[in-house]
């Protein structure tokens, strides 16, 4: 058995404790209740006995919890951390379907359109952060973008002009932020604030004085695509390849920016501005002219984002409808340790457990629904307090560049 | 004329108090061009900005109602950044003020005024600060940055206030959601019988008072400025930087506690689940404008409450929606945030010697 450090102790506690309370709930469910049916699309429903199977989840929590302290190396706290949420998480869904089909296609699917505007926000965050500027007005230009798209559907009349108008008041909007945070050398963090503020006036204006006054009062959202060939695949069909336009943009935005910042020039050199940026400099890159393209790339994606909520999922515009989730977005992004294939993971996990508490309101599960909607706020915290692995930021991320 | 801008292009000791008044008149003259621009009438929107906000005692009174909260929770922003640290977090903890005054307001039966009303007073300071604290303790412990981990206790204390509110605090004789009103034994007297104003504004002005002593005269307040100046040194110094980041969030947080538990026990008497203060942010503009100075939180919440207060006038007088008051204060900030627009604009001249307002650093460092 390894050394067990005060860290690990309190981990192995907690997930022990919760593994076995899972296994003592499993026995205050009824031996002859109805079975859980977990429905998988096109492929039907596996019936499940509800007793036996959150019996077996605790056990197996347990042991997961347990078997890596007997490991030679490892990272115990990660393991027992996704066990644990794993076997927790299945319980629930067991519990909560019990004499029902639990639709689990329809959740994965939902949870990867809810986790859209988060994993775009993430991107558009650690572009800005890979040069080093900090971005907390993420939530700012999604709102912009969320009404300025909107306001230009509805005038135009053509959604993916309002699309395009979304994406560029993101980026104009990152621009001002450029220009305090590089030009000005202001606070990065202040000058967010000034920008989320500047939004919610900006966008409250707007509303109340030309929306509101429109003949109408909502557009139509783009429309669902359905990739031929690769949509009948079972399952991945449905989750992957059938989808709004901003669901497919986000997908093909994570491989992009991946293959763009770690195999190409511009990559690199924006990853040594936000690592050295002195350094980046003395070898002839232009930092303040790269840091304002990276800003601006991001603010596009951040417009992307804001399109999500007015063109794709509602068809309207309401004051502060981002409601929090860019700053959600800056968190996935630091639990994807700044690279877009995290921010996807940590973008899914916010937008998981989003679906989860939908799910469950439609269901009428009796857990308060506000208990649910703290969750991903809870897990943020969590996270960011790096109990499941260090998360290092680039090393001249918030320091503004003042050229010698 | 010229000479009067010469001299304060020279006299630098001056910039401390024009770099904020120019940032405020620029934000007007921009608000004036987006008015213009609307279509309404400038004149008639900026009188009924100022008749609204200070035209009549009744506005007068009004205004200082609202300032009372500003001052507080302003305060609560510009204690934190004087340790280093940006409070976003204002908002939940003087939600969990006013939770905690409002349930010692109407459970705590059968106690003389002189003893409830502290209580419940004390109760909510107590509560904001331990909301308070723990990103702070977070911060010391794990380098979890306070602002991502304020903006997360900001939403928890939200859904947590609105399930309280709806399940067990739940009034089931009132018609909308809220708790039951508190007794009169916790009311916050008003200072004029005929005004809403309450003795709170005392209190919230002598809470600057006391933070100023805090921050300026004793050993604790030597010590957070210098953590929040340079950790390093103030290590070097042999302060425990840890500590001091947890307290000074504890101080932080227990003035937005005082300035929601003021909101309940002096203004509403009872918490409704619908209780939206958008004070958080408010106050972060205000400590901004203040430059963190507590003496000068007071003249900065009176004019951003004046801006609240005289919005509806303006609205009715020039039909000029009153979010067009949420795009003059960002400017007023963005201004403040960055003097060198200012500068550039009026041509002054740079301070020697100081460097730009640069208050917190990057992500868990």
């Amino acid at each position: 058995m390894r050394e067990v450090n005060y860290r690990m102790f309190i981990f192995s506690g907690l997930a022990v404790l919760i593994n076995a309370l899972i296994l003592r709930f499993s026995y205050l469910i009824a031996p002859g209740a109805e079975l859980t049916l977990l429905g998988f699309g096109d492929l039907g429903s596996l019936g499940v006995n509800p007793g036996v199977s959150i019996r077996v989840l605790g056990i197996l929590g347990l042991g997961g919890s347990v078997a890596p302290l007997f490991w030679k190396s490892g990272k115990y706290v990660s393991v027992s951390f996704f066990v644990t949420a794993f076997t927790a998480v299945g319980s629930i869904i067991v519990w909560a379907g019990i004499g029902s089909v639990f639709d689990i296609v329809g959740l994965l699917g939902l949870s990867l359109r809810l986790s859209t505007p988060i994993v775009l926000g993430a991107i558009a965050g650690l572009l800005c952060e890979r040069t080093g500027v900090i971005n907390i007005a993420i939530e700012g230009m999604m709102l912009t973008a969320a009404c300025i798209g909107f306001t230009a559907s509805l005038y135009v009349g053509n959604m993916w002009v309002g699309l395009f108008f979304a994406i560029l008041s993101g980026g104009i909007i990152a621009l001002l932020h450029a220009f305090l945070s590089v030009t000005m050398i202001t606070d990065q963090i202040i000058s967010g604030t000034v920008i989320n503020i500047l939004a919610v006036g900006l966008t409250g204006f707007i509303r109340r004085s030309f929306l509101l006054k429109a003949r109408l009062s909502r557009t139509g959202i783009l429309p669902i695509i359905a990739v031929p060939l690769f949509s009948r695949i079972p399952i991945v069909g449905k989750i992957l390849f059938t989808n709004q336009p901003i669901v497919f943009m986000m997908m093909g935005l994570v491989i992009f920016v991946t293959v763009m910042l770690f195999n190409t020039r511009w990559g690199l050199r924006t990853r040594s501005i936000g690592e050295h940026p002195e350094a980046a400099d003395t070898v002839g890159i232009n930092v303040f002219s790269m840091r304002y393209l990276n800003v601006m790339l991001g603010g596009f994606v951040a417009g992307l984002a804001g399109a999500w909520f007015s063109l794709e999922t509602t068809g309207s515009f309401d004051d502060l409808m981002t409601n929090g989730k860019g700053f959600i977005a800056l968190a996935a992004m630091i639990f994807g340790k700044w690279h877009p294939v995290g921010a996807f993971m940590g973008g899914m996990i916010f937008g998981f457990s989003d679906a989860l508490q939908i799910i469950f309101q439609i269901k009428d599960v009796p857990i308060p629904p506000q208990i649910l909607w703290m969750l991903p706020y809870l897990i943020t915290m969590v996270v960011l307090a790096g109990v499941i692995g260090k998360s290092t930021p680039p090393a001249a991320d918030g320091a503004p560049y003042i050229k010698q | 004329m010229k000479l009067f801008f010469e001299k304060i292009r020279t006299r630098v000791q001056f910039q401390e108090l024009f770099i904020p008044f120019l940032s405020i008149a620029t934000s007007l003259i921009i608000g004036a061009v987006i008015i213009w621009a609307s279509g309404a009438d400038v004149y008639k929107a900026y009188q009924g900005l100022l008749q609204g906000a200070f035209g009549k005692p009744r506005a007068i009174a009004e205004t200082f109602v609202i300032t009372t909260p500003y001052i507080l929770s302003g305060l609560a922003v510009a204690f934190g950044f004087k340790c280093g640290l940006f409070n976003i977090g204002v908002e939940g903890q003087l939600y969990a003020g006013a939770l905690s005054a409002a349930f010692i307001g109407y459970a705590v039966k059968g106690l003389p005024h002189f003893i409830h009303l502290p209580f419940a007073l004390i109760g909510g300071i107590v509560a904001g600060s331990i909301w308070g604290a723990i990103p702070g303790y977070l911060k010391a412990k794990t380098g979890g940055h306070e602002v991502i981990n304020t903006i997360m206790m900001n939403h928890i204390m939200i859904r947590l206030t609105d399930y309280l509110v709806k399940n067990p605090m739940l009034d089931q004789k009132a018609s909308i959601p809220r708790t039951p009103y508190i007794l009169e034994s916790a009311y916050l007297p008003k200072i004029f019988p005929s005004f809403r104003l309450h003795w709170g504004f005392v209190l919230a002005i002598c809470m600057v008072f006391l933070v100023y002593f805090v921050l300026f005269k004793t050993t604790l307040g030597f010590e957070i400025r210098t953590v929040g100046l340079n950790q390093n040194a103030a290590r070097y110094a042999g302060m425990n930087v840890s500590r001091n980041f947890v307290i000074a969030m504890a101080i932080s947080g227990g003035l937005a506690g005082c300035a929601g538990s003021g909101e309940v026990l002096g203004l509403n008497y009872n918490l409704p689940a619908a209780f939206i203060s958008g004070y958080g942010f408010d106050a972060i503009a205000i400590a901004l404008l203040a430059k963190s100075n507590p003496l000068g939180i007071i003249p900065s919440a009176i004019l951003w409450a004046a801006l609240r207060n005289g919005a509806g006038l303006m609205q009715i007088r020039a039909g000029i929606s009153i979010d067009m008051i949420n795009i003059i204060q960002a400017f007023v900030i963005m201004f403040i945030a960055a003097p060198r627009i200012v500068r550039w604009i009026y041509r002054i001249k740079a301070e020697k010697g100081k460097a730009g307002m640069i208050l917190t650093r990057g992500w868990g460092k």
